[in-house]
């Protein structure tokens, strides 16, 4: 579904996408781990059109995304879920919501029923519908920006550091709707630090380091993989300290 | 019976108007870009001096005027976006702002060399002598620039409440990456507003110029006063904006009629400074709001 070929981006001056490939089958729920600056990012805005590539092609069901601005990867069905959720914070729930749904504009019945079946499935959303986005919880927040992004009725789902800044408990209830959208067979690409939670709910995941894809796998294979459980989920070697 | 203080009234809901409408063009521009646009106050003046001039010039008649000086400065503020502001997209709101200050003195340089320094008139929309309430006299035109300032401010809140597109150009404001994200043209939104505003004020110049004449150098004091009206009202607030201008226009009325004239200009500046003192989010804004926005 999502082909991205060996792309080389550029952030500012820094090569910061030292051709990265990596794909995404139709129904596949995939995890990119990697520590900061490893580039995960920087991958996002370039198959969101917010940094176009140098090299390298990327395409999206056969069709080449190069050249399009982010107002337009929307309507191709790729919807993002932002780093720092970047709701519209001044702007109600229900606008928040509404926006999320303006490439079906002219179906505002559409936009309504999406609306409304999304305030069924997160009640605590339907009940803060007229609240500005900006004053609901980190939580709520995470919640609001997943349900924006689902209002374009996307082929594909990115999420982008969907547990930053967020408490334990509040990461899982997450990690529980992600788990939901994959039931629904929905198509999700998932970029996260939190290695060990994204790597299990994945079929299949990839790993960054320093602007390249060094490791990838089915996901409870890398989650076995003495690198991975080295240097993302802190087991296997010792310290020096500890010898 | 002394009927002075109506006629202050009505002479204060008439200026108040104008300086509401310029309050207004300038929170259409803040919701979307978080820009004060100071030119605001040059697209009335240009407004005012085109009606005449395409009247007077090109013998239109008054509804054809009209609608040409509104364009005419509508199009000016399509270029203002185009060719100004946009060349400079990746510059800070703050520097945005200061060019804004520059364009309005091009502007004003442009329309001394156009029209020199003396006043323009122009006909009342409609003839007749003025209309009596109580000793105080009400000029007809004075009705019209009420009618348009009441029609302009339903209009926009509903467009802004209701209308997607509204939503869509408040949302720009709010977060332009994540308005492109969603699939808004956020270009395009910038630029409608700054069209927008631009016809907005041109309507009031056009209004306005029968009662109080029109001159090259007006667009800097009211700027300025519809700037005090739209931050006393609450920046972005359009039934702020309106309450605001009324207020200030009657607070200038009744200083004008009851001290000094002299001190007249200075009213909209003292309200201006408390207002930043003790309710900078303004007299309509929401507190809870001002916290979330940037400016």
């Amino acid at each position: 579904m999502l082909n991205v070929k060996s792309v080389h981006t550029y952030y500012g001056n820094i090569h910061a996408l030292k051709g990265v490939s990596l794909h995404v089958r139709a129904g596949e729920i995939v995890s990119l781990i990697g520590a900061n600056g490893a580039g995960k990012t920087t991958l996002v805005q370039s198959i969101c059109g917010f940094n176009r590539p140098r090299k390298g092609a990327i395409e999206f069901r056969g069709e080449d995304l190069s050249g399009r601005g982010a107002e337009q990867i929307v309507q191709q069905g790729i919807a993002l879920v932002p780093e720092g959720r970047q709701i519209f914070a001044t702007l109600s729930v229900e606008n928040n919501l509404e926006m999320g749904g303006f490439i079906h504009r002219r179906r505002p019945d559409r936009i309504h029923r999406d609306m409304d079946r999304l305030f069924e499935r997160f009640p605590i959303l339907g009940q803060r519908r007229r609240q500005l986005a900006g004053t609901l919880s980190g939580g709520e927040q995470q919640m609001l920006a997943i349900s924006r992004a689902l209002m374009s009725r996307p082929q594909l789902l990115i999420l982008d550091e969907p547990s930053m800044g967020l408490a334990p408990l509040v990461i899982r209830d997450i990690f529980r709707i992600i788990g939901e959208l994959r039931q629904e067979g929905r198509t999700i690409l998932l970029i996260e630090q939190n290695a060990r939670a994204a790597l299990r709910i994945a079929d299949r995941g990839y790993v960054m380091e320093t602007g390249k894809v060094v490791l990838q796998g089915e996901g409870s294979m890398l989650l076995r993989h003495r690198q991975v459980q080295r240097a993302y989920l802190g087991k296997g070697s010792k310290e020096i300290w500890e010898a | 019976m002394d009927s002075a203080w109506l006629q202050y009234v009505f002479a204060g809901l008439t200026t108040g108007s104008i300086y509401a409408l310029v309050a207004i063009g300038y929170n259409i521009i803040y919701n979307v870009t978080e820009i004060i646009n100071f030119a605001q106050g040059e697209f009335v003046m240009l407004g005012g001096l085109l009606a005449v001039f395409f009247m007077e010039g090109c013998r239109l008649p008054l509804p054809l005027a009209f609608a040409a000086a509104v364009l005419a400065v509508g199009a000016i503020g399509l270029a203002m976006e185009r060719f100004v502001i946009r060349q400079a997209r990746n510059a800070s709101v703050l520097s945005l702002i200061i060019i804004t200050i520059a364009f309005s003195i091009l502007l004003k340089g442009s329309a001394m060399f156009g029209w020199g320094k003396d006043p323009y008139r122009l006909e009342p929309f409609t003839a007749g002598g003025p209309l009596l309430f109580g000793g105080a006299a009400l000029q007809p035109q004075a009705l019209w620039v009420l009618g348009l300032t009441a029609v302009v401010v339903v209009l926009l809140s509903l467009f802004f409440r209701r209308s997607i597109y509204g939503k869509a150009m408040l949302a720009c404001a709010d977060n332009p990456n994540a308005a492109r994200m969603v699939g808004v043209p956020v270009r395009t939104m910038v630029l409608l507003s700054f069209l927008l505003s631009a016809a907005i004020g041109a309507a009031a110049g056009v209004a306005i110029t029968p009662i109080s004449l029109m001159e090259y150098d007006r667009g800097a004091l009211l700027g300025l006063k519809g700037f005090g009206a739209a931050v006393l009202g609450g920046l972005g607030q359009f039934s702020g904006a309106l309450v605001a201008g009324l207020l200030l226009g009657l607070a200038e009325a009744f200083c004008a009629g009851y001290l000094s004239s002299g001190y007249k200009d200075a009213i909209a500046l003292v309200l201006l400074l408390l207002a930043l003192f003790f309710k900078p989010e303004g007299l309509f804004g929401s507190s809870e709001a001002a916290k979330l926005k940037r400016f």
